[in-house]
């Protein structure tokens, strides 16, 4: 027998420990999880990564291509102006919704409620939308183009005003977070202390929530720098790093230099996301387990201010919107405004038709069930597999590193590496598989933090408990451990879907004349000057997500009071 | 007292039997050479500070952390490598582990289901197992709506199902109110007694394994202090860690002067002292309970007078500070009855001749 055999191979008394059938299995699921991240992120980003070191016969040439890029001013221009706008955006996003979320956790205000899901609404949106839609609100025939003051929305200004729409619910999310987890009794100290407001909101508030706002930054920007939709509609002549890889790609077929300028933009990127990751490293929990709730106290002229503000910036997130729903229906903007459904009429316009929104809700549907499933599946053997560390902590760091890399890279990289004719996975080029998989892999590391949060929340011995029963791994995970879960699980399933409608970036360069994508569409549609079917692709985009988020929020509502009844006492 | 396991398990095979077991995690040795056998149908208390090892041994035993080297036997057999579902035990967690979604009947038949056994044996079990812990009536609900008292009995009789040959209690009552651990103390120890299950429970609260234990082991910075009946090892203490570890016990530094003697400040106190020579630095240890007021009876051996310090009131006895010249600077706590201190109308400052008991003072080696 094999034990015996180790025993006499090895001194006397070291234990080897054997292996029970369920660890095996377990460990079994983790190779296959590595093996799915190695296939999926490490080789397409290390193809990507080669091509770009090589010429357009596929010989290796070094660094020639990057001379090349930093001898062409008109490429890279791009780095400064894509930094640019980044850092601009990041700063008028963050002020804008620090004060929305302080209002929505430190004020008495009204409605709190609605203007929480108001400040959410542009998840629901591809970033398109609020592109198209300042084309119309400030185009060249735009209703309130007075506003700009003769300066053109089409650049840096169209972009910036894109960006803070599309990212404001993000860094919103972040900071509310932040916000909600102070301990009233530090403010109690404060006032007892004889602080003023201006000295207690720098000597409390503030460092209360310094990592929630700097993660916020980092999100905002790694956002921004790395979005494809805004500057495509919006930005004219002013050239970002991410539309220049379409231009390389789509435009010269130069993939070597399209190559090289993901490279670029890799690095800005990454750098945020290890600057990151090292600061939050450093934070320790703020609440304790004594920590007191910070209740505000009503304060009438403060309390009208904070609803006033976020009356104001829900109407403009409100209006966007609402613009592109609008432009949608007109005959002929804008001089003809009759009503019409014609600009829905989507089989007879270039883009791919209603097919290709049908396309686009299978997409998200198979990236849902398949993304849960894997990503759930994934984060608990990860997380409660016995033994096997080194190997754990090599899939941890793999499946956290997607969060790293812009759509439009893991795009280009995967037609690299599925379309190499070596590649046994060839097959699937082109296919919708393809477009599952990117899109699960674009958005795998904040599904996968989910995951891992809601299993830390479990007891860590129900597995001990499990093994001491002799009952397998497998039927507490399926009894016990997923309906527990079931609240994250479905937070994933829905995060998934709704990127996975909204996304342009990652699926721009994999989608076929077979699987043409609704974003995809309203892209396309967008550069042939069809203004008006792209504004309502974007609405139907919208109107599906924000079926399927109502849907969940009945289903969660639902299943709470069903099967979720042991959460109440 | 107890019932004498220790003596029993002289003529008996040990049921678990535990050598020189070490556990390493990285360079820091969790647990050092531990070697102990323990008898069939004993309760066994590990008792010890936190870190020192008393956890990890119980791990060790379950195989969810299987130790570096060393042997562990269950029923004779060689179990040491062994996955936690090839062992034959039951453990109960401090956090009581009890899966949320599930009603306490299903979670007490979890283990049962997966063994071939009908429905309508499955039941009876489980009705049998509630009555046993208690809560014949609370089947069907959820262990949120169920006090921790409650949901510790549940994680019991979850464990029990199987009818496992070991059980395993890692802390079980230490999540609990007091009054609550107090009343489950005594039902867990009733409990074990009536079906004779060979238990080990780990514990940081002396209390609780002076009261449920036959027997004690007490441990420190990953190795045994010393096992023995509860009462051994308090009458008894053999390192001064454990002297100091349960109850409470003076210390004060001594030279051993000659056999049965030993020097503390200007006072030649006679002692049992077994193998010091003369001239070495002693720790000389007494129970506060121990230390003698002869209220006038004549008393030759280890008498002195001492000035009584602070009076602390525990509620039905006197802690008082004794301060004795002849000790030099170091004080004594001594317990005195309310009756005594009502007799002698004693007061802060009051002179008062005590004495210490030859054979209830205990001598380790070093300062």
């Amino acid at each position: 027998m094999a034990s015996n055999a180790q025993a006499i191979a090895t001194p006397a008394h070291t234990v080897r420990p054997q292996l029970s059938r369920d660890d095996r299995i377990m460990r079994g699921f983790i190779l296959l999880v590595g093996v799915w991240m190695v296939v999926t992120v490490l080789l397409p980003l290390y193809f990507m990564l080669s091509k770009s070191l090589e010429d357009r016969g596929g010989d290796f040439v070094g660094l020639v291509n990057y001379a090349a890029y930093f001898s062409t001013p008109a490429l890279f221009y791009s780095i400064g102006n894509s930094l640019t706008i980044a850092a601009v955006s990041t700063v008028f996003t963050i002020s804008l919704a620090f004060v929305y979320a302080y209002a929505l956790t430190r004020s008495c205000m009204i409605g709190k409620g609605t203007f929480r899901v108001i400040a959410l609404v542009p998840l629901l949106a591809p970033s398109l939308l609020p592109a198209i839609s300042f084309v119309y609100l400030f185009g060249n025939q735009g209703i309130i183009k007075g506003l700009l003051g003769g300066n053109t929305i089409y650049g840096p200004i169209g972009i910036v005003m894109g960006e803070v729409f599309y990212t404001f619910p993000h860094a919103l999310m972040i900071m509310v977070v932040a916000l909600a987890t102070a301990d009233g009794r530090l403010y109690e100290a404060a006032v007892s202390l004889r602080a003023g407001p201006v000295r207690t909101f720098f000597t409390v508030t503030l460092p209360g929530i310094k990592y929630g706002l700097i993660s916020a930054v980092f999100v905002v920007f790694t956002l921004v720098i790395t979005d494809f939709g805004i500057p495509k509609v919006i930005g004219g002549q002013y050239n970002v790093l991410a539309t220049d890889i379409y231009k390389q790609v789509i435009g010269q077929q130069n993939f070597q230099m399209g190559a090289v300028v993901s490279v670029v933009l890799l690095i800005p990127a990454v750098a945020a996301f290890i600057a990151d990751r090292i600061i939050q490293g450093r934070q320790t929990a703020a609440l304790t387990s004594s920590s007191v709730a910070y209740e505000p106290k009503p304060r009438r002229s403060y309390d009208l201010a904070m609803t006033g503000y976020c009356a104001l910036i829900g109407f403009m997130i409100l209006g966007i919107v609402g613009m592109a729903a609008y432009a949608s229906f007109v005959q002929f903007w804008p001089y003809n405004l009759t009503l019409v459904l014609k600009n829905y009429n989507f089989d007879v316009m270039d883009g791919g038709g209603w097919a290709s929104f049908y396309n686009s809700l299978r997409m998200a549907a198979y990236t849902a069930v398949f993304g849960t499933a894997i990503i759930f599946t994934g984060a608990y053997m990860v997380e409660k597999a016995r033994g096997f560390g080194a190997v754990r902590g090599g899939i941890q760091f793999l499946c956290i590193l997607p969060m790293a890399v812009p759509g439009m890279v893991l795009g280009l990289a995967y037609i690299f590496f599925f379309n190499h004719p070596d590649n046994p996975l060839n097959f699937i080029y082109g296919t919708m598989a393809i477009l599952v998989i990117v899109t699960i892999t674009h958005f795998y590391t904040v599904s996968h933090l989910t995951a891992i949060t809601a299993l830390k929340q479990m007891d860590r011995e129900f597995e001990s408990v499990s093994s001491s029963l002799k009952v397998p791994f497998y039927k507490t995970f399926v009894r016990v451990t997923v309906p527990v879960c079931m609240p994250a699980i479905l937070d994933v399933s829905i995060y998934l879907f709704v990127n996975a409608m909204t996304t342009v970036s990652a699926v721009i360069f994999l989608y076929s004349p077979d699987t043409a994508l609704a974003s995809v569409a309203a892209l396309n549609m967008d550069d042939a000057g069809d203004i008006a079917p792209a504004a309502a692709m974007c609405m139907m985009i919208f109107y599906a997500a924000a079926t399927v988020r109502i849907l969940h929020v009945l289903a969660t509502r639902g299943l709470a009071r069903r099967t979720q009844a042991w959460r109440t006492r | 007292m107890k019932p004498e396991a220790g003596q029993a398990g002289a003529v008996r095979k040990p049921f678990l039997r535990i050598s020189d077991l070490t556990k390493m995690f990285g360079t820091f040795a969790a647990l050092r050479d531990i070697s102990l056998d323990i008898y069939e149908r004993e309760f066994v208390c590990f008792l010890g500070p936190s870190g020192c090892g008393k956890t990890t041994l119980l791990r060790a035993i379950a195989g969810l952390d299987i130790q570096t080297s060393g042997r562990v036997e269950q029923a004779g057999t060689d179990i040491s490598a062994l996955p936690p579902s090839e062992r034959d035990f039951g453990i109960v967690f401090q956090s009581y582990a009890l899966f949320p979604n599930l009603t306490v009947k299903k979670n007490v038949a979890y283990g049962l289901q997966s063994r071939k056994a009908t429905r309508a044996e499955i039941e009876a079990r489980v009705a049998e197992l509630l009555v046993l812990v208690g809560m014949p009536e609370q089947g069907d609900k959820y262990p949120a709506q169920l006090s921790g008292g409650q949901q510790q009995r549940v994680a019991l009789a979850r464990a029990l199902a199987t009818s496992p040959g070991l059980l395993l209690l890692d802390e079980p009552l230490s999540a609990l109110d007091a009054k609550v651990r107090v009343h489950l103390r005594h039902e867990v120890k009733e409990l074990q007694h009536k079906l004779g299950i060979t238990t080990v429970m780990v514990t940081h609260d002396q209390e609780e394994a002076l009261t449920m234990a036959d027997r004690i082991v007490v441990m420190n910075q990953g190795v045994i202090e010393q096992v023995g009946t509860p009462l051994e090892i308090y009458r008894d203490p053999q390192t001064a860690f454990v002297a100091d570890f349960i109850g409470t016990m003076n210390f004060v530094p001594g030279v051993v002067q000659g056999p049965g003697r030993v020097r503390v400040g200007q006072l030649d106190l006679t002692c049992q002292i077994d193998g010091l020579s003369q001239g070495t630095d002693v720790t000389v240890a007494v129970r506060p309970e121990d230390i003698l007021v002869p209220e006038g009876k004549p008393v030759s051996e280890n008498a002195f007078d001492a000035r009584v310090g602070d009076m602390e009131f525990l509620g039905s006895f006197f802690r008082a500070d004794l301060v004795a010249e002849a000790m030099g600077e170091h004080s004594l706590r001594a317990d005195m009855s309310i009756n005594i201190v009502r007799r002698l109308n004693l007061k802060q400052g009051d002179m008062l001749p005590v004495a210490l008991p030859a054979e209830r003072i205990r001598v380790f080696p070093g300062q």
